[in-house]
């Protein structure tokens, strides 16, 4: 890690976070900010306005439920890999970390199938503010769940490599502080689109 | 990230090839090199748009000298919006933050590079992405985005209303990939501090600059989230015909004010810590005496960040906002000044009885203080929503704003410049061209924005091409011209600076490791430092920073990383 060779390099490390790990913290605070910016305008404007649970009944409460699903269960093979890591069992990182790529693609793929449904119902972002909301908030978390992805196939690509899980596996960790975090504006979307 | 360690550690030897060691390159000082020429570049811009802007409002029939021909009010638009966006954006936030928290964060608390050297490169790339998206924006049909530097609605959200179409987009990707930058840049700016400090270098112990620098990406990491999220918003109304930010589809303008002031207003701290960091490092070493109330100063910043946060709708008072806010907003805008008020007169009360040694960085420095008192006692007037009806949107707020930030960007950062130049390039920079270059900026500085106070509270209104049209602001025409004739002598003076800086950096004397007698560990290095910041071990710390005028020292300063002569009493 490159902590250690800075320290051996002179400067000790003076948190007991490694560096990384204070860096995803970082990051992580900043894009809570950028989530709750658009939840707390939905918030207003949904309080503001009536008639907007009825627009929300054209979404399937079964697809959003089994995306949920999908997306907890990926939260849970992703702390499979870190703990893999720990474990130092090379075939189990790298079958849990396909699972949750896999289970973040079918997420997405579910997705994709409703957003098609609702473009060909005429159901676009400029037919109303739900609209405009919806496709604005599960659009940027779509791209979120999207970089998870490419993040977790960057950790596959040297994991498979010989040695690769023991060289790289530490950044299940933190690819994971990341996934968890996707996963858990999930949580605040779902029944802000799908339930209420 | 383990492949960023053959980058960051200090006994590897410089990386060879011409490419990777100034164009891609890792190591922070050639970063901060890098920010620092970009955001010359955009000052340049800047300063010639705000020359443009000048001599219309003074001639608004004539031509302009240097632009061939009048400018008529769409254009003048363009150039109101894009002065702000690149002094802001592309100039304070790049030099102060971005250029020298890279260059001293590692230096000053002993690291051998940044925690994060290839995000930080990246960071640096990012931002030059930024420059092409912006500088495209003046060459796409319909010009450069023109609704003011705070893109408001419905302004910016249809082509039709300004004449932006194109222009208005490559504007907010700018501004998105600037604030991809500087969210990169932040976390090193963050993590490095935190962790990478050499031994003996405690928390309380690092020098001010640094601190500043961390509390300024505190705030842009937790303000800077709405925008993005309202530029989102923005791109998809102008773009996928939503109506978030229009009324018309069920939308509201005002939504978009919130989320650009929510993050505007700790903004606004983002660059002026910096700036206040770099007279905070400047104002000890030239005075010979030890900070006044390092602690104190730090809880202040705190506060007053923390204060930042719930300030935001001062700049509403007149949008429609509901009257019954604009009390508590008043309340909370003028208790900022309070944390302020402290860290001003901590600064001159390290000033108080010093032996003052008056260099260019430092007269950069008192005379940054100086207008930023002057910047901030206004600001009161603003704060306070009776007063601030009257004068909202005149040039009285224009001069207000250019007050707190040319002192934060300019005076504070030429006072950094011509402190850290020897270190960053190795070579002195010329002491008699400095002090010209600090009393033209400062005196047709004043002449330029002591007089606008007036021609605001007479009535003049920000954003109109030609205060011709306007009976009323006829009696203010002579005022007008005498400041845009203040403007290009401050302009000009700008060239004795821009003379002094190339020329120096090939033909300047050869710099010392320690030529202003600093304490603080970037001095304890050769100037410039070679590539791992120190040719031998990292110096261990031993005393808080500013140890200076310490009977029994010997000389009349100890610096951070030699042991204690007894009975100094170096620190606290």
């Amino acid at each position: 890690m490159s902590t250690a060779a800075h320290a051996s390099a002179g400067a000790a490390e003076s948190t007991p976070f490694p560096s990384a790990k204070l860096g995803i913290w970082w990051f992580l605070a900043s894009e809570i900010m950028v989530f709750g910016g658009l939840i707390v305008s939905y918030l207003l404007f949904r309080m503001a306005g009536p008639g907007w649970s009825a627009e929300l009944h054209h979404n399937s409460t079964l697809l959003g439920t089994v995306n949920t699903l999908i997306l907890l269960t990926s939260s849970f093979t992703m702390v499979e890999v870190h703990r893999a890591h720990g474990r130092g069992e090379e075939a189990k990182f790298r079958l849990h970390l396909a699972l949750t790529i896999l289970l973040g693609l079918v997420f997405l793929a579910i997705k994709g199938a409703e957003y098609t449904a609702h473009i060909r119902e005429g159901l676009v972002p400029a037919k109303s503010m739900f609209w405009a909301f919806y496709f604005g908030m599960t659009g940027l978390h779509g791209l979120h769940v999207l970089g998870g992805i490419v993040a977790n196939a960057c950790l596959y690509a040297v994991a498979a490599r010989p040695g690769g899980v023991a060289r790289y596996g530490h950044r299940a960790e933190m690819n994971g502080l990341y996934w968890h975090f996707v996963d858990v504006v999930w949580i605040f979307l779902f029944p802000l689109l799908y339930l209420g | 990230m383990s492949g960023t360690t053959a980058a960051a550690g200090g006994h590897h030897g410089e990386p060879g090839g011409f490419l990777r060691k100034y164009v891609f390159s890792a190591d922070h000082k050639m970063i901060a090199r890098q920010y620092m020429f970009i955001s010359l570049f955009w000052a340049a811009v800047g300063g010639y748009f705000a020359y443009i802007i000048r001599w219309q409002l003074a001639h608004p029939e004539a031509d302009i000298p240097l632009f061939g021909r009048p400018i008529g009010p769409d254009e003048y638009n363009a150039f109101v919006t894009m002065h702000g966006t690149i002094m802001v954006f592309f100039v304070a936030m790049p030099l102060l933050l971005a250029s020298f928290g890279n260059f001293l964060i590692p230096l000053m608390i002993g690291a051998r590079d940044m925690a994060f050297p290839r995000l930080n490169m990246l960071s640096v790339w990012v931002l030059g992405a930024a420059s092409a998206l912006l500088l495209l924006s003046f060459f796409v049909e319909g010009g450069p985005a023109a609704g003011g530097w705070t893109g408001y609605p419905p302004l910016s959200a249809r082509t039709a209303y300004v004449g932006a179409d194109k222009g208005m987009d490559l504007w907010l990707l700018a501004l998105a990939l600037e604030f991809a930058s500087f969210l990169m840049g932040g976390i090193n700016f963050l993590v490095t501090p935190l962790n990478m400090r050499t031994r003996g270098m405690g928390l309380l112990r690092m020098p001010l600059f640094v601190w500043m620098v961390m509390i300024a990406s505190l705030l842009f990491l937790l303000s800077v989230g709405p925008l993005v999220a309202g530029a989102v918003m923005l791109l998809l109304d102008r773009n996928l015909g939503t109506s978030f930010f229009l009324a018309s589809g069920g939308g509201d303008p005002l939504l978009w004010q919130h989320l650009f002031w929510f993050f505007g207003h700790p903004e606004v701290y983002v660059i002026l810590l910096p700036g206040l960091g770099a007279m905070m490092e400047v104002m000890p070493t030239f005075s010979r005496k030890t900070i006044f109330g390092y602690r104190p100063i730090i809880v202040a910043v705190l506060v007053a960040g923390a204060l930042s946060f719930v300030v935001w709708a001062h700049h509403q008072y007149i949008s429609g906002l509901d009257p019954r806010l604009a009390t508590p907003f008043s309340v909370t805008t003028i208790l900022i000044s309070v944390p302020f008020a402290l860290i001003v007169f901590a600064l001159l009360a390290t000033l108080w009885g010093g032996s003052i040694r008056l260099a260019t960085p430092m007269w950069f420095a008192v005379g940054g203080l100086a207008v930023f008192i002057f910047g901030g006692l206004t600001g009161i007037f603003n704060g306070s929503a009776a007063v601030d009806i009257y004068i909202h949107d005149t040039y009285f707020v224009v001069a207000h704003f250019h007050s707190t930030f040319f002192s934060a960007l300019f005076l504070a950062g030429f006072a950094a410049i011509y402190y850290w130049y020897p270190k960053m390039f190795g070579r002195m920079m010329n002491e008699a061209l400095g002090q010209i270059h600090f009393w033209g900026t400062f005196l047709f500085f004043l002449a330029v924005f002591v007089p606008m106070h007036l021609v605001g509270v007479g009535g003049m209104m920000r954003r109109i091409a030609n205060p011709g049209q306007y009976e009323f602001l006829a009696p203010l025409s002579g005022l007008n011209r005498m400041i845009t004739m203040s403007a290009v002598l401050l302009l000009l003076s700008q060239f004795f600076f821009a003379f002094n800086f190339f020329w120096s950096m090939f033909r300047g004397r050869r710099a010392p490791d320690n030529p202003w007698e600093g304490t603080t560990l970037e001095w304890t290095t050769p100037s410039p430092p070679p590539h791992g910041n120190w040719p031998g071990e990292v110096p261990q710390v031993h005393h808080p920073p500013y140890g200076y005028g310490l009977p029994g020292a010997g000389e009349d300063w100890v610096p951070q990383h030699r042991p204690a002569p007894s009975g100094a009493g170096a620190g606290r």
